[in-house]
């Protein structure tokens, strides 16, 4: 094959994947940009360009505040929780109690549903009244709550789901990387003296933390990626108590149909996430690794 | 400033996982700052023992008394057992200091006390530049004093050693070997070592267990080990090379042999060391005829490696001039007192009157 026929070759090659990446992710995150400075068009004023005015509008965007509280709450709320479940059930299932297998499995089913499929269980499960959750209420003598219906409960409600959804996996990387750790640090801790508490925190939390990390870093892109539940069960409701920046991305821009006002929303969520990533680069390049 | 040694027995020790049985019917003991060696090949059940010695595993029967009590209902962290794992078990996250002092941080040994622990064997085991390293900033044989340190700062009374040399070089392994000889010297603790190396084994310990398949095969001094095998898996694991087993029909013996039991020539194997086999006929007692297959050089000595009519192969280690050629024709024998008698249904060891 002659030169000129392989840089041929290597252009369309490139050319094919290249083009889809620049068409559905680069043109439409610049677009997004721009957008931000442009006003919201229509048939008879087209769209000119307003400055930082977009940006202004954030700022005194008092739904915008609630709903970033919300995010706030929701992330610091469902990766610790996550991360905690899903070590939990890692060490249950790593254990040598009877059925673990089908521990594993039920644990990690809910992983393998969809999110729309997770948040229909869910719905009944939180029904007012029928549902499994009131149920349990009433069992108890309590008053059942009507969970998704009012502001008190229905943020708790989602990150609830999520969590449900999301702590099987986390289990799977937590059950490998137990069954990385040498049993002989275990048995050496052991013969020092440490009881099965004080070897979970002195040796196998440590070296679970670069699992640790990684988890806690997909947790939380999850917790601002992750509104299908959202959409299914609350719709951001009741008076906007459970809805997250991406839900409020989506309904300003599809709902209200107000491009550039959902463009700057984009922009600040993806500041927002890369100002979290880089500080998780800097932990995981610090912290990561003692091999 | 050292804890005195106690003393270990264990009395028909067994161990199964499920229908797998691993040890039958285990016995030997040891004297309060003995060394005591588990000898083996590998997957005999050496490091079963140490962990049912130590509770980190159950047993399935018998008895294990440590300074003579009995430490069945005993946990782990209260038999007062130091442990050197196979391969070092240092946590990878803690410095070293602080993986030597772990055991005093959990049973919380007051700073003072525990800093002077610290230094001291720092000092002895040489690791006072270390002690703020990682365990993966360190020389193989560095880690191997951290995992010594680690059992000798609590004065642990009994200390296992699960191959701990396992890993080093021919150098270091000899250097540390006698390392940790002096170290039971000089402390008075008793030693549980085990190695699947039959010379260190002879040259370390005061005692030996030499282990098959779940079995003890010989208990005794290195030496008796050596002068006496009582069977032959035991002639065949100590020396190097090993002892040559020889078929009856293959050996010219004195006519006054008579095997212990009244059993006959032809029922048993002869045994002999390669260094006491010669190649020079002389007037010694027994001999065979047999033909050179190949020459090793060793140094010292000269390995014959020689080839009977019948098809048996042994070694003759020779040490005098004039080597045979290969393919030659040759005799080689010895004198009575170097011949060892086994009985060629069970291998165990015969008397034998000449
Ligand atoms: N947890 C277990 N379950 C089943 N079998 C086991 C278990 N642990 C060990 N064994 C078996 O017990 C036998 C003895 O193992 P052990 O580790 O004591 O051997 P070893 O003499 O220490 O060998 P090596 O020199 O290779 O370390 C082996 O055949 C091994 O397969
Ligand atoms: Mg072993």
């Amino acid at each position: 094959m002659n030169m000129r026929l392989s840089y041929g070759m290597g252009f369309i090659l490139l050319f094919v994947p290249c083009s889809l990446l620049v068409a559905f992710t680069h043109y439409p995150a610049f677009k997004a940009l721009l957008n931000s400075f442009w006003n919201n068009g229509s048939s008879i004023r087209p769209s000119r360009f307003v400055g930082a005015r977009n940006y202004e509008a954030l700022l005194e965007d008092d739904k915008l505040m609630q709903v970033l509280s919300n995010s706030f709450i929701y992330a610091i709320g469902t990766v610790p929780l996550a991360i905690a479940l899903a070590i939990g059930m890692a060490l249950l299932v790593n254990s040598r109690l009877p059925a673990t297998g089908l521990m594993r499995l039920s644990f990690f089913l809910p992983t393998m549903l969809p999110m729309v499929a997770v948040a229909n269980i869910w719905l009944f499960f939180y029904a007012p009244g029928i549902g499994l959750a009131s149920q349990i209420l009433n069992a108890f003598g309590l008053p059942s709550i009507n969970f998704l219906g009012s502001t008190d409960t229905s943020l708790v409600s989602m990150m609830v789901v999520a969590v449900w959804k999301e702590a099987g996996l986390f289990m799977i990387f937590y059950l490998a990387a137990l069954q990385s750790i040498p049993t002989n640090l275990k048995d050496a801790a052991r013969l020092e003296g440490a009881g099965s508490v004080r070897i979970f925190f002195d040796v196998v939390m440590p070296l679970l933390r670069p699992t640790t990390i990684f988890v806690a870093v997909n947790a939380l892109i999850n917790a601002f990626r992750l509104v299908d539940h959202i959409v299914v069960m609350t719709r951001g409701g009741p008076n906007n108590s459970s809805s997250l920046l991406l839900y409020y991305i989506y309904e300003v821009t599809f709902g209200f149909r107000d491009f550039a006002y959902g463009a700057t929303l984009t922009v600040l969520m993806v500041v927002i996430l890369g100002f979290m990533a880089a500080i998780q680069f800097w932990v995981l390049n610090r912290k990561a690794h003692y091999q | 400033m050292s804890a005195a040694g106690v003393s270990l027995e264990v009395a028909s020790l067994a161990k199964s996982w499920g229908a797998v049985e691993v040890l039958r019917d285990v016995n030997f003991s040891i004297e309060p700052g003995g060394f005591l060696t588990l000898l083996g090949p590998s997957g005999c059940g050496k490091s079963t023992i140490l962990r049912l010695v130590s509770g980190l595993d159950e047993v399935s029967g018998g008895q294990i008394l440590i300074g003579g009590k009995d430490v069945a209902r005993t946990p782990a962290a209260e038999r007062n057992i130091g442990m050197v794992f196979q391969n070092y078990a240092l946590f990878p996250h803690m410095t070293i200091a602080e993986n030597i002092s772990y055991g005093l941080k959990v049973r919380k040994v007051p700073k003072a006390e525990k800093e002077k622990a610290m230094a001291r064997v720092a000092e002895l085991m040489a690791l006072g530049k270390l002690l703020d390293r990682k365990p993966a900033q360190l020389s193989g044989g560095q880690q191997q004093r951290v995992a010594l340190a680690r059992v000798l700062v609590s004065d642990r009374p009994l200390v296992l050693m699960d191959e701990p040399l396992s890993n080093l070089d021919a150098k270091l392994r000899v250097e540390i070997r006698s390392e940790i000889r002096s170290l039971n010297k000089k402390l008075g603790i008793t030693v549980v070592y085990v190695t699947h190396d039959q010379s260190e084994a002879l040259s370390m310990s005061d005692k030996v267990v030499l282990m098959n398949a779940g079995e003890v095969s010989q208990v005794g001094t290195p030496k008796e080990l050596y002068d006496r095998p009582a069977n032959t898996f035991a002639a065949g694991f100590i020396g190097t090379p090993p002892m040559n087993l020889l078929q009856a029909q293959d050996v010219q013996a004195p006519a006054t042999l008579a095997p212990a039991n009244g059993a006959g020539k032809s029922d048993v194997l002869f045994g002999v060391r390669p260094e006491s086999l010669g190649l020079d006929a002389g007037d010694a007692g027994f001999s065979v005829n047999a033909r050179v297959e190949s020459l090793e050089y060793e140094g010292k000595v000269f390995l014959v490696h020689l080839i009977t009519p019948s098809g048996t192969r042994f070694v003759v280690a020779h040490s005098g001039d004039g080597v045979p050629e290969e393919g030659s024709e040759v005799t080689a024998n010895w004198p009575d007192a170097a011949t060892h008698l086994f009985d060629k249904s069970d291998g165990a060891s015969m008397d034998f009157a000449l």
